[in-house]
C-alpha cells in the first residue's frame, strides 16, 4: 500500500471537506477516520480512485458525526448543496492549512502535532509514538489545538497568509517554518521517519509558496539528512563531523540542497535558514575535513550572528574561529561570548555545550589536563546520552593519555 | 505479574565494589559499558519484561507553590543533597526472585578494567491496582 500517497492526499481531502461546508475541526476528524479505515482495509482492497475514495469515507463520517449531533441537525441541508471542488484550489487549501496549523496561538508542540497530522496525514497513534507519549496524551493534545484555532477558520476567503497586521490571520511563513524546523530537529523514534517527513512537508510548502527562507530551510534539511548515514555508529553513539566518513554522505541530497541553496541567495534576501544552509553546504564542499573553508564559514557565522544575536550561534562561531584562526583565537572568542553572557539568567540557564566546545579548544591548544576536567564537566551537563557518552569517551580518551 | 523500579543513583548509594568513576575508564571500556546496558534492555524487550527506561540529568531544582498569584519558590540544586537518582528501568516480571536476578545482572555491567561495577540499584516495587477476588 502507497501509504505516502495517503498522507500526500490528506490535507486535500480536507481542503473539499471545508469547502463543502464542514468547519476545520470536524473535517480534520472524519478525514482522519478514513485514514484509519484506509490503512487498514486498502492492503487487502486497494482502491483504483484513492483521493475519491477518501473524500466519500471522510464525507459519510463527517454526516454521521453531525447527524449523531442533534443540535446540529440543520448542517445536513449541506448534503444537498455540495459544491464540486475545482482542482487548481487543492494547493491554496494546502496552504492555508499550514498556515493553520501553525498559528501563533498554538504552543509548538501542538503546532507540530497538528501539522504531522492534518497536513502530513499521519495517525494519532503514529504521532504518539513518534514523541514517546500516550496516545490519548497526543489526542487530547490535537483536540485542544484545534479548539485554540476554531475561531480562525479555513474558509477560502479568509486566512491570507502574509496578510499583516490582522488579528485573526493564520501564522506566518516564519512560524511555519520553525514547526517544521523543530519536526527535522527533534524527531525521536517510532515507525515514522520524522527527519524525512519534515523535509516532504518542506518540499511541499516550497512548491507552493515562493520565498527564500522556505528555500533556505530546505537546502538545510537536505544538507544535513545527506550525512545521516555517518553521523552515528551501530551502537548509536554519534560520529563529529570532522570523523565522518565523507564517502558515506548522500552526494544526490547535497548536489539539490546546493541547487536551492544558489537560487535563493541569488535572490538576496538572506534570512537566517539560508546562513545556516550556507554552512552546512561549506562543509559538504569538503573531501576531507581538513579542506574545510573556514574562513568563510566564520563570515556566515558573523552574517548569522546578526540575525539572530544568539549565544548559540555565537558559540558555534567560537569554533569556526578556532579552526580559521587557531585554537588560542577560538578560546578569545569563548571569552568574549562568556562576558557576555555573565548575568543571572545565563547563570540560571547555562548555554548547552559551552564545555565541550571550550575543552576542544584547550586540546587543540595542547592543554589536555584542562580539556579532560571540561570533557568530564561536559558530559555531566549533557543534554542527552548519546552526547554524555560522546564526551565521556572524549575525557576517557584524554585521561589515558595523561596517565604516566 | 509484578512491576518494579530499578533505581540508578549519582549519589546516596553505598559506593561499589569496582569505584572508578567513567572519565577514568579507557575508551574501549566505556564503549563495552554502553553496549551492555543497551544489549541489557533488548534482551529484557525480548521476554516481554522491559517496559521503560530514562536517564535523568544530574541538576534539579526544588520548587513549592507560595500562594495564590504568587510564582513559585524554587531553590537547589543542593549540593550536599545525600540521594540523586540518576535513571530508572522499569520491568513488569513474575517474582521477587526473578527481579533481584535482573537486578543484579544490571549491576554486573562492566566498569574499569572490564570488571564488573558491583554496582548497588534499588529495587522498589510498584503499589498495584486491588484484585478483584480478595476471599
Amino acid at each position: 500500500m502507497d501509504e505516502l500517497l495517503l498522507r500526500r492526499l490528506t490535507p486535500r481531502v480536507i481542503g473539499i471537506l471545508v469547502r463543502r461546508g464542514a468547519d476545520f475541526a470536524a473535517a480534520e476528524d472524519a478525514v482522519q477516520d478514513a485514514l484509519v479505515e484506509a490503512l487498514r482495509t486498502w492492503p487487502a482492497d486497494p482502491p483504483r480512485d484513492a483521493q475519491g475514495w477518501l473524500v466519500t469515507v471522510a464525507w459519510r463520517r463527517f454526516l454521521d458525526a453531525i447527524r449523531a449531533d442533534s443540535a446540529r441537525r440543520r448542517r445536513e441541508d449541506l448534503v444537498e448543496s455540495e459544491p464540486a471542488p475545482g482542482p487548481a484550489t487543492a494547493v491554496d487549501d494546502t496552504l492555508r492549512l499550514y498556515f493553520l496549523c501553525a498559528h501563533p496561538s498554538l504552543t509548538p508542540s501542538s503546532a507540530v502535532a497538528l501539522t504531522l497530522r492534518a497536513v502530513g496525514g499521519l495517525t494519532t497513534r503514529q504521532i504518539a509514538r513518534a514523541y514517546l507519549v500516550p496516545e490519548a496524551t497526543m489526542a487530547q493534545r490535537i483536540s485542544r489545538a484545534k479548539r485554540t484555532v476554531a475561531g480562525v477558520g479555513l474558509s477560502p476567503a479568509g486566512a491570507e497568509p502574509d496578510a499583516p497586521g490582522r488579528p485573526d490571520r493564520a501564522g506566518d511563513v516564519a512560524t511555519v517554518l520553525r514547526v517544521l524546523y523543530l519536526v527535522f530537529n527533534e524527531g525521536y523514534s517510532g515507525d515514522v521517519d520524522l527527519a524525512a517527513e519534515a523535509i516532504r512537508l518542506t518540499r511541499q510548502l516550497a512548491a507552493s509558496i515562493d520565498h527564500p527562507e522556505v528555500a533556505g530551510l530546505l537546502a538545510l534539511m537536505l544538507l544535513h539528512h545527506a550525512r545521516r548515514a555517518a553521523r552515528t555508529q551501530p551502537d548509536g553513539s554519534l560520529v563529529p563531523l570532522a570523523e565522518q566518513d565523507r564517502g558515506r554522505w548522500d552526494t544526490t541530497l547535497i548536489a539539490e540542497g546546493v541547487q536551492i541553496l544558489q537560487a535563493a541567495l541569488a535572490r538576496d534576501r538572506l534570512g537566517e535558514f539560508q546562513a545556516q544552509a550556507a554552512i552546512a553546504a561549506l562543509h559538504a564542499d569538503a573531501q576531507r575535513a581538513e579542506e574545510t573553508d573556514w574562513v568563510q564559514i566564520v563570515e556566515w557565522y558573523d552574517e548569522l550572528a546578526r540575525l539572530t544575536d544568539s549565544p548559540v550561534v555565537r558559540l558555534n562561531r567560537a569554533v569556526a574561529v578556532g579552526e580559521a584562526d587557531g585554537p588560542r583565537a577560538g578560546l578569545a572568542a569563548l571569552a568574549e561570548l562568556d562576558a557576555s553572557t555573565r548575568d543571572s539568567s545565563a547563570k540560571a540557564h547555562p548555554l548547552p555545550r559551552r564545555e565541550a566546545v571550550a575543552a576542544y579548544l584547550h586540546e587543540r591548544a595542547g592543554d589536555l589536563a584542562t580539556a579532560a576536567r571540561l570533557y568530564a564537566e561536559a558530559a555531566h551537563r549533557a543534554p542527552n546520552l548519546a552526547e554524555r557518552t560522546h564526551l565521556t569517551h572524549q575525557a576517557a580518551r584524554l585521561n589515558a593519555r595523561l596517565r604516566p | 505479574m509484578a512491576k518494579y523500579l530499578l533505581l540508578k543513583h549519582y549519589r546516596g548509594a553505598p559506593a561499589p565494589v569496582n569505584n572508578v568513576p567513567m572519565d577514568q575508564w579507557t575508551p574501549a571500556e566505556v564503549s563495552a559499558h554502553v553496549q551492555f546496558m543497551h544489549d541489557f534492555a533488548v534482551r529484557l524487550e525480548e521476554t516481554g519484561e522491559y517496559v521503560d527506561g530514562q536517564g535523568l540529568a544530574p541538576e534539579g531544582t526544588w520548587v513549592r507553590y507560595d500562594g495564590e498569584g504568587r510564582p513559585p519558590v524554587t531553590d537547589g540544586p543542593f549540593a550536599e543533597t545525600k540521594d540523586l537518582i540518576a535513571g530508572w528501568m522499569v520491568i513488569d516480571v513474575d517474582s521477587y526472585e526473578r527481579a533481584l536476578e535482573l537486578a543484579a545482572e544490571l549491576s554486573a555491567a562492566p566498569g574499569a578494567g572490564g570488571e564488573p561495577i558491583h554496582e548497588w540499584l534499588e529495587l522498589r516495587p510498584f503499589l498495584s491496582a486491588p484484585p478483584t477476588i480478595t476471599e
